[in-house]
This record gives structure tokens, sequence and C-alpha cells, in this order.
């Protein structure tokens, strides 16, 4: 893997940099991480992504790939040890249709509870239990979405677990408990002590202050 | 892979999700039972096929179903090796068709939709974005796949078509019906002359709904959306 040159430009708490931190970090490989400043983007990132201007960018051999789990496949599609995708069509099918669902359905409420308020505050909250219990049935009695070892959907969708905690912290909103979801909520507890998982995962102090500060910021000078 | 290999597609008639889908069973050469579903009343088996969405299309195969367009896309290049692929080799070109290819399915098709749903000042700036998102996809196209201004040939009709003439395909009837131009030949001369040699292939041609039957359909969505809500 040496002289492989391989540059991840992220910021430190945005998720999506997250899930290709921890698909490198799986497959061993070296990079060097570049934290962008999001209020001023570098030259660099609007190059690389001119289209969203957005981070993550895996940069390989000096050639950008946007969009995180675009990443994810050209990770797993490039570096063949420890496959994170499986093997089988019709599994890979079900792993890329349930971190489709979980980007498309149970993040957008899970913000939606973290940012707005009163009834379509409460509305969100509905949407994301809904959605959160329908992503349950696609984990059922597995130890991971992957099985017995972590897989595609656990990276991709493995970063709600800590931010499902946080909206319920910093909104005081219930979304996942052991009562209404157990074998979710078993999940949450679970993926984020693997060591190699915990490892890339900002401390926990420094992302409820950012997100409090953030949520602060939303809900000023609202009733 | 012949043998016992029985594959059906539940779709509906318009939807451009089940253009992507049919288009990609044509381009591979695969045989299937098609089922046509009523939006209005959808089938029991339909349903037990897609608990979570309930939508088409849906691809069954040898009795497990694959639900979300572009996850079918993907199923299908994998599982039917031979012949013509839907996506290259190369793991970089692969990550670069699906970039555009994802950029057209929420990007580009969002900002379409949202010119059919809408009308004046709305639509104005609604049509301004589409143009501004085609613009980006121009530069894309420019920058990372060069070969789309050559000669456009059956060989080569991709993921990247594909889902670009499900999109865009029907510009012409879309156009009559709106009285705009989706596609501006000038802002966007590659866009618009790819897609243009895109839909005479055989492929896109005999999938996409003939003009005379999607034209009415358009204004009849469009009259939906556009009715004032009652009382």
């Amino acid at each position: 893997m040496a002289g492989e040159s391989v540059k991840l430009l992220g910021f430190w708490c945005s998720p999506y940099a997250l899930r290709v931190k921890w698909a490198l970090k799986l497959k061993g490989i070296e990079y060097e991480y570049v934290e962008e400043d999001l209020v001023n983007k570098s030259p660099q990132l609007l190059q690389y992504n001119p289209a969203y201007k957005k981070i993550p960018v895996l940069v390989h051999h000096g050639k950008p790939v946007v969009e995180s789990l675009v990443i994810l496949e050209y990770i797993d599609d490039t570096w063949k040890q420890n496959p994170i995708l499986p093997e089988d069509p019709y599994e890979r099918a079900v792993a890329r249709f349930w971190a489709k669902f979980a980007d498309d359905k149970c993040v957008p409420a899970m913000m939606g509870a973290f940012t707005k308020q009163g009834e379509e505050k409460e509305k969100a909250v509905k949407e994301a239990q809904e959605n959160l219990k329908i992503l349950e049935s696609g984990l059922g009695e597995k130890s991971f979405f992957g099985g017995d070892k972590i897989g595609f959907v656990d990276i991709a969708v493995g970063w709600i677990g800590v931010w499902v905690r946080l909206t319920e912290e910093v909104a005081e909103v219930n979304l996942v408990d052991a009562k209404t979801m157990p074998l979710l909520n078993a999940w949450f507890e679970r993926f984020p002590e693997l060591p190699t998982i915990k490892e890339c995962i900002p401390p926990w102090d420094k992302l409820l202050e950012h997100n409090r500060n953030f949520h602060k910021r939303l809900t000023a000078g609202s009733t | 892979m012949a043998e016992g290999n029985k594959v059906t597609l539940h779709g509906a008639w318009p939807s451009p999700y089940y253009h992507r889908v049919k288009m990609a069973l044509k381009v591979k050469g695969i045989a299937y039972e098609y089922v046509e579903e009523d939006l209005m009343n959808k089938s029991p088996t339909l349903l037990k096929h897609n608990p979570v969405h309930k939508k088409i299309p849906v691809l069954v195969h040898n009795g497990k179903p694959i639900c979300e367009s572009l996850v079918i896309l993907e199923y299908i290049d994998e599982t039917w090796k031979d012949g013509p692929k839907l996506l290259p080799q190369d793991p970089y070109k692969r990550a670069q068709i699906r970039f555009w290819v994802n950029f057209l399915h929420e990007q580009v098709f969002e900002a379409l939709y949202s010119i059919i749903k809408t009308d004046g000042e709305t639509q104005e700036k609604a049509l301004q974005g589409l143009h501004e998102k085609l613009q980006v996809l121009e530069e894309g196209l420019k920058k990372f796949f060069p070969d789309c201004s050559k000669p456009v040939v059956s060989e080569n009709v991709g993921m990247l078509e594909i889902v670009v003439t499900s999109i865009l395909g029907n510009y012409k009837a879309q156009q009559d019906v709106l009285g705009l131009k989706v596609i501006d030949s000038e802002k966007t001369p590659l866009v618009f002359s790819w897609v243009a040699a895109l839909v005479d292939l055989p492929a896109v041609k005999e999938t996409l709904p003939p003009y005379e039957q999607y034209v009415p359909f358009l204004n009849f969505m469009r009259q939906t959306f556009l009715k004032p809500p009652t009382a």
C-alpha cells in the first residue's frame, strides 16, 4: 500500500466524512486527512467538487471521488481486502436498499426533529420513529446489518446511532429506546463500541457542544 | 443461467423509474414477465414484495424482490454478466457514472418535476434551476465523458444513458405541454445533442412511452397539480 496517494478532505464532525474514515480504517488504507473550513472552502475543494462544493472528497492518485456512498463503493471496488459489500448480488442489492432507505427516509426526519419546532417538530419525531422502526426490520436479530461482521449498511448508517443520541439530548426528544426498538437500540450501542469504529468518532463532549450551539442558532429568536 | 431463471417486473407505464429497468433488461437481452400495476389499486403481490415503499418498479428474480430503480440496475449488471455492461470495470469510471446518475436522479429529476407541477413565477424559477443543474451536467460531461460527444450507438447504452433518458427522454412532449425549453440547446449543447441522439436508439425509443400517449398523461398530471384546493 506504500506509495498509494490517498487523501481525504473532510470536516471533523461530518457524519459523511466519518463513513469514509471508517471504510478506510477497516481496509487498512493509509491516507492524508485534510480538515476543510466549510465557511471558507479551499480552492482545492471547489476544484475537486464543483457540482456540490461539499466534503467528503476522496482523492486517489490525484483523481477526486465525491458523495460518500459513491466513495464507499469506490473504496470497495479498488481495495479488495476486507470487503464491505457482500459477494452475492442479491445481498448487495439488499445492502444498497437499506443504506438508501436510511439516507432518504430516516435522516431527513431526524434532521427535522433537530431543526424544527412545535407541531412540525412533533411530526418529524413521529416520522423519524416510524422510519427507524422500519430500518430495524432490516437488521432483525443479527448483530450487525452485515451479519456477524460489519458491512456496507453498518458503515453507511452507523453514524445515525450517535446522531440520534445527540438529537435526543439537544432537541429533547425521544427517538429510539430499548422498549420501542430493542434491536436497533442494541445495535446503536454495539456498533460505536467496536474499537476501529470508536477511534474515528469525535469526542462526545465536542459533538454535543457543537450541536448545542448549532441548535441554539437555529432556534434563536423563535417563540 | 437460463434454466429456472424467472424474472418478473412490476411497473407502471408512465413511470420513469420503471423505464430505467425496462431499458436495462432490454439492453441486456433478459426475458421477463411484465406486470402493469394500477397505482391507485396496488396488487397484493406488489405490497408483499415492497412492503417498505409499496412502489414500483420491483424486479422479482427467482422469487426474490429487488426494489429501488438504481439498486435494480446494479443488481441486473452484477447478475447477468454476459453481454453489454451497464457500468464499466474501472473503479474510477464506475464512481464517475454513479455520481452523475445520482446527480440526475436527485437534482435534475426534482428540478424537472417542479416545472411540471408549477406555473407563473414559481415555474420560471424552477426552470432556471433546471437549466443551472443541466449546466453542471454539461461541464461534467465535457470533463469526464468526452466520448458522449461522439456518435451515440446502442452498444454504449449503460446506466448513465438509461437514467438520463428516463428523465429527459420525453423532452419534446414536455416542451410541447409546458410551452418552454426543458433542455436549452444554446446553454447546454452537449446535453441536448447527447439526449437527442439517445432517444433515437431502439432500446430507448421502444421503452419510453410514445409521444401521443405521454402528452395527454402529462397534461392530466399537470392539471391535477395546478388545480386549486377545494374549499
